[in-house]
């Protein structure tokens, strides 16, 4: 299973890159192959200001159904439009060109409250 | 000794049955259930019920009950008009077990044809209200609003008001306004030329009907643009035969469309059951409730039909999910879609235009008598003012045998249809003491002139191509052959219960004093209607041991949704407001929490065990914990695992001390019946699926019916209705929902009587285990109760085996219908495995058929498992067969095609191929496509 070191981690299977001020989210590798292959994404609204937990996005297989949450508070400022034409990116590069969206952040030290890879190898068994 | 009727409902009687009972160890069928029945549960007096009829005497009885019904051609309108049912269509849909007996198409491969007759439905509603996607139906135009109404707040989740048009159906708004309140989203009644939406904070929605009630046929088109400038969505209600020549809803603003589709070739039946629709731009399409039919490619590329983005609902989406709605109307959708496939584009039109014409002489008739038409603008409903004489006008309009509709006591509404001819409209202006009929000055049409229809609607070939009888004939038979339904095999699909649909039950649906009935036609011509009614709930409340029953809600998610209202009206009648927690075990069907958050709850989960069973300690804990804020349990019984709980007893206590109210899904209520029942187990509630246990059929997937039945200190609380005493909080457009059907169930119970009904469920618990003994061996029974038995199905575990093997329950669920029979359900309500559930109805030679299918099946299996067969390109990954696919030049597969296509010699006598290989869901997903293609694509080609 593929667990980059340099992420953090989210119970909820959300991974988080921190860039600067701005976070970009997504799915580990873990959670796309649990939900097998991804048809649809929806996108968060641009803009919305969101408080760590908040659902903001729904990632869909033909089998499930899936919230994403944002993993830290902040403001939406971008959603992956790729993803709307090939949502399967999530399945094949969930870590690069399957990111989700991204989030300004309201307080950078928030992303230090998240499982490290360690933790989230040691979550998910 | 049990009648002539119950011994043709149970599959087997006599050496056959003795046999089943002795290879389970026992004498007699007493010991097996007792044994499998816990006590504690069992006893009360035997069922009061009238004694057993023949079929003959039955039939004879119900006609004479129905026979007090009148039949008198209603112009009431409001929502339903009177049509014509084409015999070709009434003969091979309506009454054509081929049809009527299938199950909602989940597994798609054996389901093409009612598949594309529901695109066609879809394309019909799409074209017709000018919107890119339509579903594939509702439950009626009351609900549908309801939903769109949730619909627009899911996409606004800060908004708090919804306005409707006070020219909205008066049965709509009162459905919506139930609805809206538990949700606390405040609804706005009032005149929309006067609502300026800019004013109204928090709103997220507006319903407007079209035409409105009264008639009138209005252009929105500015007002919709002052709608969405506030920030809301713009719900349209529509009559689709006006929309054959008026404007399209989509090409005027609206967001959402909904109504009724029942003009098109339904029956009134007092009521239902009809076919909703609903359309919706291609932002809202991911969030739209009810099922969407989809086209995808299958395993030799090429097209077929499924069920799309599943995704959406309540099972999976549970206290998230926009809607607890499950199913749909299908028989009556694919009537409705094969009344414009027989009259196409051009025929809708000429009907529609009919229709406008007597309405347009009526109208310059009564206007050249000096009656006043209270609207300009028209398209089938006048509003004539009589000041102070409107009940002397109905009264004469009925001694020549017509309904009108009482507005107030100055107004009446004539609502006119196809049935109506020129000898109704020389009779009806002699109402008005008119002799002869003016004729219109010219042939402008009365709805406005900008409201005419310019877009073409129906371009697709299937909607001009099938306009002769003959063609039609093959069309419904082609689409038939393709769908396996209890006419060809076994459907043992757990928790479905998909038992006899008797002959006998299904012909009272076709007398005209059953299907010519209009749901708001005066009492006194529905005598006939309401004994029967009132007498099925009679025996209804006996069986499930409540005070009361009510037979309106129209689906089994409706059922839930009125009784958890009821609980909820009970709580704060009783001043306890805060009442808003509801205890469901982790094991419910997703419709449980779905219909909870409807009803104004928040879900508390409790854990279940290893086995399945609810965890007693939690859900102690938890009404502990939840004391004060305790509104019901909702808990299905036997369980969703198939076995009888003895803790039942226990648990109803538990909630009550606590202050609540017990909520019994009724799902496998045929396991109860005759030896126990929800009252005697200590529920407050329970709904019963009609459709399940008491022999409605199917009909690929709809209609349903869902009464409840309540004890005493709920029988204020149920659902009442603007025609009945009660008229509060109806949760359906029709006081009786789908009233017409009900007709099967009273034949059930009328023919089977009390020990017949007990007979049928001993019989189904019989089966059930006897199936469980003989597949044991090669897939382990999951959930056992006492003594190793089961309830009226078991859950066979897969798991193990595709662990060893690679393959899936999928996998086997396709490779069935190479063998000729439909897959039990699958995955639900433990993935990885099937629960299979017989019912009674079921001979011991097609039980052992069915498991010599599956434990063949085991052998293929093993064959992977000991590599005898490749582990991908096998006879399981590659299920099922079609002809094609067999017959082809080129076989490629490294295993015969007569195993794959005749795997057990009976099937060289008679064989159901599948009409396409196994459908790609992903590829159907990704690339939604929910509309036949137009004429302009096919011409291309």
């Amino acid at each position: 299973m593929n667990v980059p070191d340099n992420l953090r981690y989210t119970s909820d299977h959300e991974w988080v890159l921190l860039e600067g001020d701005i976070v970009k989210v997504g799915i580990t590798d873990h959670a796309q192959e649990e939900l097998t292959d991804v048809v649809f994404v929806e996108l968060p609204e641009d803009g919305r200001s969101c408080d760590a937990g908040d659902p903001v996005a729904v990632v869909e297989s033909v089998k499930a159904a899936s919230d994403i949450y944002c993993p830290v508070a902040g403001d939406i400022i971008e959603g992956n439009q790729d993803l709307e034409g090939d949502p399967s990116l999530v399945n094949a590069d969930p870590y690069g060109s399957g990111w989700i969206f991204k989030v300004q952040l309201r307080d950078a030290s928030a992303v230090d409250a998240l499982m490290d890879a360690e933790g989230y190898k040691a979550l998910i068994g | 000794m049990h009648t002539d009727f119950c011994s043709r409902h149970v599959g087997s009687v006599g050496e056959a049955r003795e046999s089943m009972i002795r290879e389970l160890g026992y004498e007699r069928i007493v010991a097996l259930i007792d044994d499998a029945v816990p006590e504690n549960i069992r006893g009360g007096d035997p069922l009061e019920l009238p004694e057993a009829l023949s079929e003959t005497a039955a039939l004879d009885r119900l006609r004479g009950i129905m026979s007090q019904n009148k039949v008198v051609k209603s112009l009431i309108g409001q929502g339903y008009s009177g049509t014509i049912v084409p015999p070709v269509i009434q003969r091979n849909i309506l009454e054509n077990p081929g049809w009527y007996t299938a199950y909602t198409p989940y597994q798609a491969e054996i389901a093409q044809g009612r598949l594309e007759a529901l695109l066609n439905f879809q394309t019909m509603v799409a074209d017709l209200t000018g919107l890119d996607v339509a579903g594939a139906s509702l439950l009626d135009e009351g609900t549908a609003a309801a939903e769109a109404m949730a619909l627009a707040k899911s996409g606004k989740p800060r908004g708090t008001t919804m306005f409707i048009a006070d020219t909205c159906h008066p049965q709509t708004i009162d459905v919506v306004q139930t609805r809206a309140e538990p949700l606390g989203i405040k609804i706005e009644v009032g005149d929309w030329q006067t609502f300026k939406p800019s004013d109204c904070e928090g709103l997220f929605a507006v319903l407007v009907q079209y035409p409105d009630t009264r008639g009138s046929v209005d252009d929105y088109a500015a007002w919709i643009e002052e709608v969405h400038a506030a920030g809301a969505l713009a719900i349209v209600a529509a009559d689709l035969l006006a929309l054959t020549v008026l404007r399209a809803p989509g090409e005027f603003g609206a967001d959402i469309c909904v109504g009724n589709s029942q003009r098109f070739g339904v029956p009134f039946g007092f009521g239902g059951p009809h076919a909703a629709f609903m359309s919706c731009t291609d932002k809202l399409k991911r969030k739209m409730p009810g099922r969407l039919i989809g086209v995808s490619i299958d395993s030799q590329g090429k097209p077929g039909y499924r069920l799309s983005l599943q995704t959406r609902e309540q099972h999976i989406r549970r206290d998230k999910a926009t809607s607890n709605i499950c199913t749909a109307q299908v028989l009556l959708a694919v009537m409705a879609s094969m009344y414009a496939v027989y009259h196409g584009p051009s025929g809708l039109k000429g009907i529609a235009d009919q229709v406008h014409r007597a309405a347009r002489v009526m109208a310059a008739s009564l206007q050249g008598a000096g009656f006043e038409i209270v609207s300009e603008t028209f398209f089938d409903t006048l509003v004539v003012r009589v000041p102070g004489e409107a009940d002397a006008y109905l009264a004469k309009a009925l001694e020549s045998g017509y309904n009108l509709r009482r507005i107030d006591a100055d107004h009446i509404g004539i609502a006119f249809d196809e049935t109506f001819v020129c000898d109704d409209g020389r009779a009806l202006i002699r109402v008005f003491g008119i002799e002869n009929p003016t004729m219109p000055e010219d042939e402008t049409p009365k709805w406005g002139e900008g409201n005419t229809r310019v877009s073409d609607f129906c371009t697709a070939p299937v909607f001009n191509s099938y306009h002769s009888e003959t063609e039609m004939l093959r069309y419904l038979a082609r689409l038939e052959k393709k769908d396996l339904a209890l006419n060809e095999s076994m459907i043992a699909l757990g928790s479905c219960t998909m038992k006899l649909n008797a002959t006998a039950e299904m012909m009272p649906l076709s007398w005209p004093e059953v299907a010519h009935i209009h749901p708001f036609a005066p009492d006194d011509q529905t005598m006939g209607y309401r004994q029967m009614l009132d007498e099925l709930s009679d025996w209804l409340a006996r069986i499930t041991g409540f005070a009361a029953v009510s037979l309106q809600p129209n689906a089994g998610s409706q059922g839930e949704y009125a009784g958890l209202l009821a609980i909820r009206r009970y709580h704060e009648a009783h001043g306890d407001t805060g009442r808003d927690a509801c205890l469901i075990p982790t094991s419910a069907h997703g419709t449980n929490p779905a219909s909870a958050v409807m009803a104004g709850f928040k879900v508390v989960p409790v854990a279940c065990d290893d086995q399945g069973n609810i965890d007693v300690d939690d859900l102690k804990a938890k009404a502990e914990e939840y004391s004060e804020q305790l509104g019901a349990l909702m808990i299905t019984y036997p369980s969703t695992h198939g076995v009888y709980e003895a803790t039942i007893v226990d648990i109803c206590k538990t909630i009550h001390q606590h202050g609540g109210q017990v909520y019994m899904d009724g799902a496998n209520m045929n396991a109860q019946v005759g030896l126990t029942s929800p009252g005697l187990i200590g529920a407050d509630v329970c709904h019963l699926n009609l459709h399940k246990t008491f022999c409605i059929p199917h009909g690929g997937g709809g209609p349903g019916v869902g009464p409840i039945g309540v004890a005493k200190q709920l029988v204020p609380y149920l659902p009442g209705h603007m025609t009945m005493d009660n008229e509060e909080a109806p949760v359906c457009s029709a006081a009786y929902g789908s009233a017409s059907i009900n007709t099967i169930s009273w034949m059930y119970i009328a023919m089977m009587g009390a020990d017949g009904l007990t007979e049928a469920t001993k019989i189904a618990i019989l089966n059930a285990n006897y199936m469980a003994k003989l597949l044991n061996d090669y897939f382990p029974v999951l959930y056992t109760g006492n003594k190793g038995l089961v309830a009226h199905e078991c859950i066979i575990d897969l798991r193990p085996i595709s662990e060893q093997s690679g393959v899936t329950v999928e996998d086997v669920a396709k490779r069935l219908m190479d063998y000729g029979y439909h897959a039990p359900t699958m995955s639900w309500p433990v993935a990885g495995t099937l629960m299979i559930e017989p019912t009674e109805s079921e001979s011991k030679a097609e039980l052992d058929k069915f498991c010599d299918a599956m434990i063949l099946i085991h052998g293929e299996i093993q064959d992977v498992i000991e590599g005898r067969a490749d582990k991908e390109d096998n006879i399981l990954k590659n299920a099922p067969h079609t002809a094609e696919m067999v017959i082809s030049d080129t076989w490629s597969h490294p295993y015969p095609r007569e195993q794959a296509a005749f795997p057990m010699s009976c099937q060289r006598d008679h064989k159901f191929w599948p009409a396409v290989g196994r459908i790609d869901n992903v590829h159907g997903d990704r690339n939604l496509v929910c509309s036949c293609v137009g004429m302009e694509e096919y011409t291309n080609e």
